[in-house]
C-alpha cells in the first residue's frame, strides 16, 4: 500500500509532465502558423526576407510565452516537494498541470495567428510596418491571458494549503478546478488569435482604419475571454466553498461534474465570440462608416453565442451549490 | 470510499449532465459564432440591409441554438428527474 505521502510526490511528477505535455501543443502549432505564413509571404518577395524574419520572430516568441508559463507549471511541480503533506495535495498537483497545460493549448495557437498575418501584411504593405507590427504586438498579448488564468489557478491549487478540506469530495474538487478554468481558456485562446488575424489584415489594408479596429479587436478580444472567467468562477468555486465530508460516490462526481461542464462548455463558445469580432473587425477595417452598426450587430451576436457557455456555468453552479 | 447501488447511480448522473452540458456547448458556441461572423461581413458588406441581416443571424443562431438547449434538457433531466 503506498501512503500519501509518497502518493503526493508522485502526482507532483504527473502533473509537471500533464503541464508542459498539453502546454507545448497550442505554442508549436501557433508557432508553425507564423512560420508557415511567412514562407509563404517570402515567396511572393524574396527580397524582404530581413524584415519577414524579424518579425517572424518576434510574433513567435509572444506565442511561446504560454508554452513558457506552462514550462514554469512543470518546473515548479517536479523540483519543489509539497510542504505539507495532505490527501489532497496528489489531487492539487493533477489540477494544478491539468489547469496550466489545457489553458496554455488556446493561448499558444490563438497568439500564433496574428504573427503570421503580419509577415503577409510586410510583403504587401511595407511602407506600413509601425501599425502592423503594433497591432500584432497588442493582439498576440491580449491572446496571452487565458493562459494566465490557467497559471494562477495552477499556482493556488499548488500553493494553497488545503489541510482543512476533507479528502472526500475534496479530492474532485482539486480536479475539477483544474479542469474547468482549462478546458475553457482554450476556446478564448483560439477565438483571440481568429479576431487579431483579421485586424492585423484588416489593418494591412487600410492602415487610416488603425484606430476603430483596434478599439473593436479590443472590445471583441476582451468579450471573448468571458468564457475562461466563467471556467475561472467555477475554479474558484471549487476551490474556495468548503464542502463537509462526505464519502459517498455522488458527493465527488457532482464537483467533478461542475468543472468539466463550465471547461467543455466554454470551449465552443470561446471560439465562436471570436469568429463573430473577426467578421466584425474585417469589415470595419474595410468601411469605417458601418462602425457603429456592426458594434451593435457583433455584441448582439456575441450575447446569442454566449448563450451556451451560460447554461453550462447554470449547471455547474446548481452541482456545486444546489445539490 | 464506500459505494451503493443507489449513490453509484446518483454519482454518475450527476458526472453526466456535467459532460452532457459540456460537450454539448462546444457545436452551437462555434456554429453560432460562425453565424454571427459572417453577418457582420454581409452588413459590412451591404450596410442598408442591416435589418434584414440581423434578423436573419437571429433566426439562425437560434436554430444553432437548438442542440445547446437540448444539452442543458439532457442535462437537468438528469440532475432533477433520474
Amino acid at each position: 500500500m503506498i501512503d500519501t505521502a509518497t502518493f503526493a510526490s508522485a502526482s507532483y511528477y504527473v502533473g509537471g509532465g500533464l503541464a508542459i505535455g498539453f502546454g507545448a501543443i497550442g505554442a508549436a502549432l501557433g508557432e508553425g502558423y507564423t512560420a508557415g505564413l511567412a514562407s509563404e509571404a517570402l515567396s511572393q518577395k524574396p527580397e524582404s526576407a530581413g524584415e519577414v524574419v524579424k518579425n517572424m520572430l518576434v510574433g513567435q516568441a509572444i506565442a511561446e510565452s504560454a508554452a513558457i508559463f506552462a514550462l514554469v507549471v512543470a518546473i515548479v511541480l517536479l523540483f519543489s516537494q509539497p510542504e505539507v503533506v495532505t490527501p489532497l495535495t496528489a489531487w492539487s498537483a493533477i489540477g494544478a498541470g491539468l489547469a496550466m497545460g489545457l489553458s496554455a493549448i488556446g493561448s499558444g495557437l490563438g497568439s500564433g495567428m496574428p504573427g503570421g498575418a503580419a509577415c503577409r501584411g510586410l510583403v504587401r504593405q511595407p511602407g506600413n510596418r509601425g501599425r502592423i507590427q503594433t497591432t500584432m504586438l497588442i493582439g498576440s498579448a491580449v491572446a496571452q491571458t487565458p493562459a494566465i488564468f490557467g497559471m494562477v489557478t495552477a499556482f493556488l491549487l499548488i500553493f494553497l494549503d488545503f489541510s482543512s478540506i476533507p479528502a472526500y469530495p475534496g479530492w474532485a474538487a482539486m480536479l475539477g478546478a483544474g479542469l474547468g478554468t482549462g478546458l475553457a481558456a482554450i476556446g478564448s485562446g483560439v477565438g483571440n488569435g481568429f479576431t487579431a488575424e483579421e485586424a492585423v489584415d484588416g489593418i494591412t489594408r487600410n492602415p487610416e482604419a488603425a484606430k476603430d479596429t483596434t478599439r473593436l479587436m479590443l472590445i471583441g478580444m476582451s468579450v471573448g475571454q468571458s468564457t475562461t472567467i466563467y471556467g475561472f468562477l467555477v475554479s474558484l468555486l471549487l476551490i474556495f466553498f468548503g464542502f463537509a465530508e462526505d464519502t459517498s460516490l455522488s458527493a465527488a462526481m457532482k464537483l467533478l461534474g461542475a468543472g468539466l461542464s463550465s471547461g467543455f462548455g466554454g470551449i465552443g463558445p470561446g471560439i465562436g465570440l471570436g469568429l463573430v469580432a473577426a467578421g466584425a473587425v474585417k469589415w470595419v477595417a474595410r468601411n469605417q462608416e458601418t462602425t457603429g452598426v456592426l458594434t451593435r450587430t457583433m455584441l448582439v451576436g456575441m450575447a446569442v453565442t454566449e448563450s451556451t457557455s451560460i447554461y453550462a456555468l447554470i449547471v455547474s453552479l446548481l452541482l456545486i451549490v444546489v445539490f | 470510499m464506500d459505494i451503493s447501488g443507489a449513490d453509484f447511480v446518483q454519482g454518475l448522473a450527476f458526472l453526466g449532465a456535467g459532460i452532457a452540458m459540456g460537450l454539448g456547448a462546444i457545436g452551437p458556441g462555434v456554429g453560432e459564432g460562425f453565424v454571427g461572423g459572417k453577418a457582420c461581413e454581409a452588413i459590412g458588406r451591404k450596410p442598408n440591409e442591416a435589418g434584414l441581416l440581423t434578423r436573419t443571424m437571429l433566426v439562425g443562431q437560434a436554430v444553432s441554438e437548438s442542440t445547446g438547449i437540448y444539452s442543458l434538457v439532457v442535462a437537468l433531466l438528469l440532475l432533477f428527474v433520474v
